[in-house]
């Protein structure tokens, strides 16, 4: 049988597989009954109506036509890669990691790092652009957050401020 | 007069000096962020709530409801200019609207806008100010399985008017209310779904999942489409105010459309997106006048009714959150845990417990409609201005301030990995077409239908049967049945394919 709609095919094979997922996690806890419920009644209910949601929804994409098969068409992995990873990078940069004695280098060094690397992800990349607009951010973020909201952050590295 | 003694406390408390300021700053921010093209209220409030942690809580709430009228507007002049819906209650502004600013109309396409939202906006406050103090009469009528059905009403209602598949956005909904069930069972204290991360045992935040998938998962997409996508219509801007022709087609259009707003922003589930579409529809049904242009040309009615529907919608919807404390769409949801985070439980006993708060709130809302008129018709030049910033300096910010708002929640590097997590499940979710609105709505609702399905039950002794032979709780699941039914009658779906489709 062939895929009239691909991307409401995978979006049914995602349902069906988080909803056996958390069903299947859900046996783990006690199901209890209706009137005492235990903590996996309610979630193995729900996981077992989203797996036949799911089911029901790969079902109709094989059957139903439509006009361009609804691809779901390329990926946009640089964007994705680049945005993500400028979003890990800051948290390491922020916190620090301890696990390879990476010392927290505070919000300034890692509002620099996250936006280059989050450039990346468009489709040019011009460093005095790009070195400008990191500076204006960290500059911004300082007076906003820092000084005006008095949020809690480490704003300059560890082994600066001690 | 009960409604006016309240009202003047509430403009007691939202006219001092301070939250005057907090207001403005609320507006403004919103716009700001809103007039951004691909985002929308939703992402707008996730991302400036860390901004309102540090403010006393009538401030903080005061401040929030100015960032999310400054944001809905702020969406419509990126669905006029742009072409680009930042919200679902946009969708049919784009239609008229772009058509408007391509004749270079946009001055009068935004002022329409604009002034159709302040007059819905003000409206709506009486209409909330008058029917909050009967509602939470019902509301103490309520017992667990009311509330559960009421959710249900609410979820269905949701989902019903979400553009594209029907069975798709319920199964969002599902997915969110599972990952509202992340984290400690606060009946038997058993970590659920935690795999032993300690930080998931306190749930996942729902502001990791609004900004990973709303924030990062919608710059992914946008970064995927080609520069020639985003065309921006900057240059042929002229003449501001709507001329006098204009105005009398629009006030027509814009009474209809607050009139209808008003009564569908009261229903939970969706109401300003069933009010924007329902407004258009009702207009489009009109005769024509002679000279006038047609539907779907750049006709101001087409932008006037929908936008003052919303609005009107928009604020109607405050009524489900303050008088039950169910959230009836996605900003809402976000306004719930604001809320909480200020140690305030939305819900009947807030007008008795707070009713500085409450009252402030209501009166700030009229405030906040005041200051988005006076904000943006001299400002329109400027937003106009903010659109021909390129996307390349726009998304490291957007990125940016992601990031710091993740964080700054609960100081936690954690949220920010989770924030990554969510980010690509968003762009999947784009990717496979999915519409991620219901996915928050569930996730708020999902501890809430669980703890009141268990206390209904509990009383039944486990009796299903409990949810219909209540009188208040069977007629609302008869009428979310009745909406599931209306839906799927293949008349009406057909017709609502057009809507969603046309033009």
């Amino acid at each position: 049988m062939l895929i009239k709609s691909q991307k409401d095919f995978y979006s049914g094979l995602l349902f069906m597989v988080i909803g056996i997922a958390f069903a299947w996690g859900a046996t783990t806890y006690t199901i209890g009954t209706g009137a005492r419920m235990g903590p996996g009644y309610f979630p193995l209910m729900l996981g077992i109506l989203m797996a036949l949601l799911g089911a029901v929804i790969i079902f109709n994409a094989m059957i139903f036509k439509t006009e361009d098969g609804d691809k779901i068409g390329a990926w946009a992995w640089k964007p994705l890669f680049f945005v993500i990873a400028a979003n890990l990078v800051f948290g390491v940069m922020l916190g620090g990691l301890p696990s390879i004695k990476l010392p927290a280098m505070g919000m300034i060094a890692a509002i620099y790092v996250l936006t280059f690397v989050a450039a990346l992800a468009g489709e040019e990349f011009k460093l005095k652009e790009v070195t400008i607009l990191a500076t204006l951010l960290a500059i911004a973020s300082y007076l906003g957050f820092i000084v005006l909201l008095q949020l809690q952050f480490q704003a300059w590295p560890t082994f600066i401020t001690g | 007069m009960d409604l006016i003694a309240n009202l003047s406390l509430g403009f007691g408390v939202a006219f001092t000096p301070i939250n005057l300021l907090y207001a403005f700053i609320g507006c403004f921010l919103g716009t700001v962020i809103g007039v951004l093209p691909g985002i929308g209220p939703v992402a707008t409030i996730a991302m400036l709530l860390p901004a309102t942690y540090a403010l006393p809580p009538v401030s903080a709430l005061i401040m929030l409801a100015g960032i999310y009228y400054g944001a809905q507007y702020g969406g419509s002049t990126t669905a006029i200019l742009v072409n680009l819906p930042g919200e679902t209650s946009s969708v049919v502004t784009c239609i008229d609207g772009y058509q408007m600013a391509r004749q270079g109309r946009a001055g009068p396409a935004l002022a329409a806008a604009g002034l159709g939202s302040f007059f819905a906006g003000c409206v709506g406050t009486l209409v909330l100010a008058a029917f909050a103090v009967p509602l939470t009469e019902v509301a103490f009528k309520f017992g667990p399985a009311e509330y559960f059905s009421l959710m249900v009403l609410g979820l269905i209602g949701a989902v019903v008017l979400a553009s594209g598949s029907l069975l798709k956005a319920i199964g969002m909904i599902l997915l969110g209310l599972l990952l509202g069930l992340v984290g400690t069972d606060v009946n038997s204290g058993v970590a659920r779904f935690s795999f032993d991360i300690p930080e998931l045992t306190d749930g996942i935040g729902f502001i990791v999942i609004a900004m990973g998938v709303f924030g990062y998962g919608e710059i992914i997409s946008n970064l995927g489409k080609h520069e020639s996508e985003r065309e921006v219509f900057t240059t042929k801007v002229k003449g501001l105010m709507p001329t006098k022709q204009d105005f009398k087609r629009m006030v027509p259009a814009v009474l209809r459309g607050t009139a209808l707003g008003s009564v569908l922003g009261i229903l939970p589930g969706g109401g300003a997106v069933m009010a924007a579409f329902g407004a258009y529809t009702i207009e489009k049904k009109t005769k024509l006048q002679p000279g006038e242009v047609p539907f779907g040309k750049g006709n101001i009615r087409g932008v006037a009714a929908p936008e003052s529907a919303n609005n009107a919608a928009s604020q109607t919807s405050f009524i489900p959150l303050l008088t039950l404390g169910i959230p009836p769409n996605a900003v809402m949801a976000l306004m719930v845990g604001a809320m909480t985070i200020h140690n305030i439980q939305p819900g009947p006993q807030v007008m008795t417990s707070n009713p500085e708060l409450f009252w402030g709130l209501i009166a700030s809302m009229w405030i906040g409609n005041a200051m988005l008129i006076i904000l943006n018709l001299p400002l329109i030049g400027m937003w106009i201005k903010l659109l021909t910033v390129p996307y390349r300096w726009l998304f490291p910010a957007i990125v940016l301030f992601c990031a710091i708002g993740v964080y700054s929640t609960n100081n936690n590097t954690f949220d920010v990995w989770m924030v990554g997590i969510f980010g690509f499940v968003g762009y999947l979710f784009i990717k496979l077409g999915v519409e991620p609105a219901p996915l928050l709505l569930g996730f708020i609702l999902g501890p809430m239908m669980e703890e009141n399905l268990r206390r209904a039950l509990l009383l039944s002794r486990g009796d299903w049967s409990v949810m219909v032979t209540r009188p208040l709780s069977a007629s609302l699941l008869a009428a979310a049945a009745a909406l599931l039914v209306v839906v799927l009658l293949p008349s009406i779906k057909k017709k609502r394919e057009e809507a969603f489709v046309e033009d």
